[in-house]
């Protein structure tokens, strides 16, 4: 390990924002110049301006607030059920060896094939997003948390038993700590798919939401709501991004990959 | 870094090995009937058959005793069953033929009051060392259990370390903490399946002596599954040896305590090794010798 000054790591720390600063001078500058038509893509500060615009009029706080609460709901919904599924299979052949082999077949499906019928099921309302959120985020969940539970050391294992644990303690002290980098691992990978899911979900059916906001707005042509829409997506990805990276960082303390403040796990 | 911490390690197991001799200060833990008498477990095997499946026996026929208190050290070569044997003893296997009575009484599954201390230290990693310690002591309070993890690391010179993650223990000082979480509950018997084996000579004599030291002062029946005959006879009262799933060699070694590598030692030494080497069957030897290679 080697000693870094202050200033390298204040350096360090602006680093990961040189590229997208330059990105949006350098777009802006094309913009200005009318090397860019605007007809094709607004500035940064139109965008910006668009932004303000759709905050004061209430509209923009108004799609955050339900795209937001349908990716949530959705997520604990279908999260929740992957992560049963999962510590139910990962323990018991059983219960595996009835459900596993369906649950992979459901899995093969691409959730979002399933547009035009959920549709039909649940209209353009919110059932319908949460349903397919849900779908979505149910799969990656179910298979880290079972390979998560499988590749618990067995030695651990016996070594509770040896110990004294009963059921209950050895799931909670030895099996879900074991399993948890890997939950972790499909967690992340979940958000990034309810996020897909809502975004396509909405941009196709809907009456509100950023989905809905982006669609209606190509109506009328306005591209710097269009371009707003997409750099909120992006900027939501980051935030749930950090949110795992938060849990990773606090539940995996004990792990020396995510213990060290130094060792920054590389971003998927 | 990891010669950092080694070095730490030594000098923490040098100044236990310096400590006042066993027996007197507060440190010494008193039975579970409080009065010192007799704590260890006595084992008998009675015609102890395992075979995996329909495989070969492992273990055929054997039988052995062992009294309490007494320290017993299993040697064989690789694959010769004493590993088995010592899962049979724990309760983490059943006898496929025989009887396995813990003070006269058959043996049913894991008996609370053994303590199995594996060659790799089986920590866990997302607990810290303390409590990993307190696992040992199931069933009692928080506190108390806090209380007796520091203990037991504070005997095997790891006080300090009692908040760290495993991971930045040397494998040393894993062993040293496994050995903490294996004696907080005052075991009756230990059982010590290779457990020095993946550490350097340095730390493994300094383990030699601090698993000495705490087998006298807490009167515990220990067997010790080695396939190191120098250090079976260093540590042990009576050295088994295992060939072909039986006892080959049941050989007391009368040394006084703490044993140093005199000619009598060596002696003993030599005699095992002997017979470990021994060509007695040839097809059989010779068989083996393909294994081992």
């Amino acid at each position: 390990m080697r000693e870094t000054s202050a200033a390298f790591r204040r350096f360090e720390a602006v680093l990961p924002w040189i590229l997208p600063v330059l990105v949006v001078a350098v777009w802006q500058l094309l913009g200005s110049l009318g090397v860019l038509s605007n007809r094709i893509m607004p500035t940064p500060v139109q965008v910006a301006e668009a932004a303000v615009r759709l905050t004061q009029s209430g509209e923009l706080p108004h799609s955050l607030a339900v795209s937001t609460w349908r990716a949530l709901v959705g997520f604990l919904i279908g999260g929740s059920i992957g992560f049963l599924f999962g510590l139910v299979n990962g323990v018991a052949r059983l219960a595996e060896k009835l459900t596993d082999s369906s649950i992979q077949m459901i899995r093969n499906v691409p959730h979002l094939a399933m547009i035009p019928l959920v549709i039909v099921w649940f209209g353009i309302g919110d059932e319908g997003k949460i349903f397919l959120v849900a779908l979505g985020v149910l799969f990656p969940i179910y298979l880290n948390t079972l390979h998560g539970i499988r590749s618990v050391d067995p030695g651990l294992i016996e070594m509770g038993r040896v110990y004294g644990l009963g059921r209950g303690a050895l799931y909670r002290k030895v099996i879900l700590p074991g399993a948890m980098p890997s939950i972790l691992v499909g967690l992340r990978y979940a958000l990034g798919i309810m996020w897909l899911t809502l975004i396509v979900a909405e941009t196709i059916s809907s009456k509100d939401g950023i989905g809905y906001m982006a669609m209606n707005a190509r109506e009328f042509f306005q591209l710097d709501v269009v371009v707003l829409c997409i750099l909120l997506y992006a900027l939501l990805g980051k935030v749930s991004d950090l949110m795992a990276k938060g849990l990773e960082r606090s539940w995996l303390k004990w792990h020396p990959h995510f213990g060290k403040p130094r060792a920054n796990p590389p971003s998927a | 870094m990891a010669s950092a911490f080694r070095q730490t390690a030594r000098k923490s197991a040098v100044r236990l090995i310096g400590a006042p001799e066993p027996g007197d200060g507060p440190e010494r833990a008193d039975g579970p009937d409080g009065q010192g008498g007799v704590r260890g477990m006595s084992i008998d095997l009675q015609q102890v058959t395992k075979r995996f499946g329909n495989g070969p026996a492992v273990l055929d026929g054997l039988n052995l005793s062992i009294r309490a208190g007494e320290f017993i050290a299993v040697v064989g070569r690789s694959g010769c069953g004493k590993s088995t044997l010592l899962r049979l003893i724990a309760g983490l296997e059943a006898p496929s033929d025989g009887a396995i009575l813990r003070d006269g009484r058959p043996a049913a599954g894991i008996d609370p009051s053994a303590r199995v201390m594996f060659q790799d230290s089986r920590l866990l990693p997302w607990q810290t060392v303390e409590q990993n310690v307190m696992l040992g002591a199931q069933g009692l309070g928080r506190k108390e259990a806090r209380e007796k993890a520091r203990k037991a690391l504070r005997l095997v010179g790891l006080e300090a370390r009692a908040r760290d993650w495993p991971s930045v223990l040397s494998g040393g000082q894993k062993q040293r903490v496994a050995l903490a979480r294996a004696l907080i509950g005052n075991p009756r018997l230990l059982l010590l399946d290779e457990p020095l084996g993946a550490l350097d000579a340095l730390t493994r004599i300094e383990m030699q002596r601090l698993i000495e030291r705490l087998w006298q002062q807490q009167g515990f029946t220990a067997l010790l599954v080695t396939h190191d005959v120098a250090e079976a006879v260093a540590l042990a009262d009576r050295v088994i040896l295992i060939e072909r799933g039986k006892v080959a060699l049941d050989l007391p070694i009368a040394l006084a305590r703490p044993r140093v590598k005199d000619t009598g030692f060596a002696h003993f030494e030599k005699r095992i090794l002997d017979r470990v080497l021994e060509p007695d069957d040839r097809a059989g030897a010779q068989k083996e010798m393909v294994y081992l290679i």
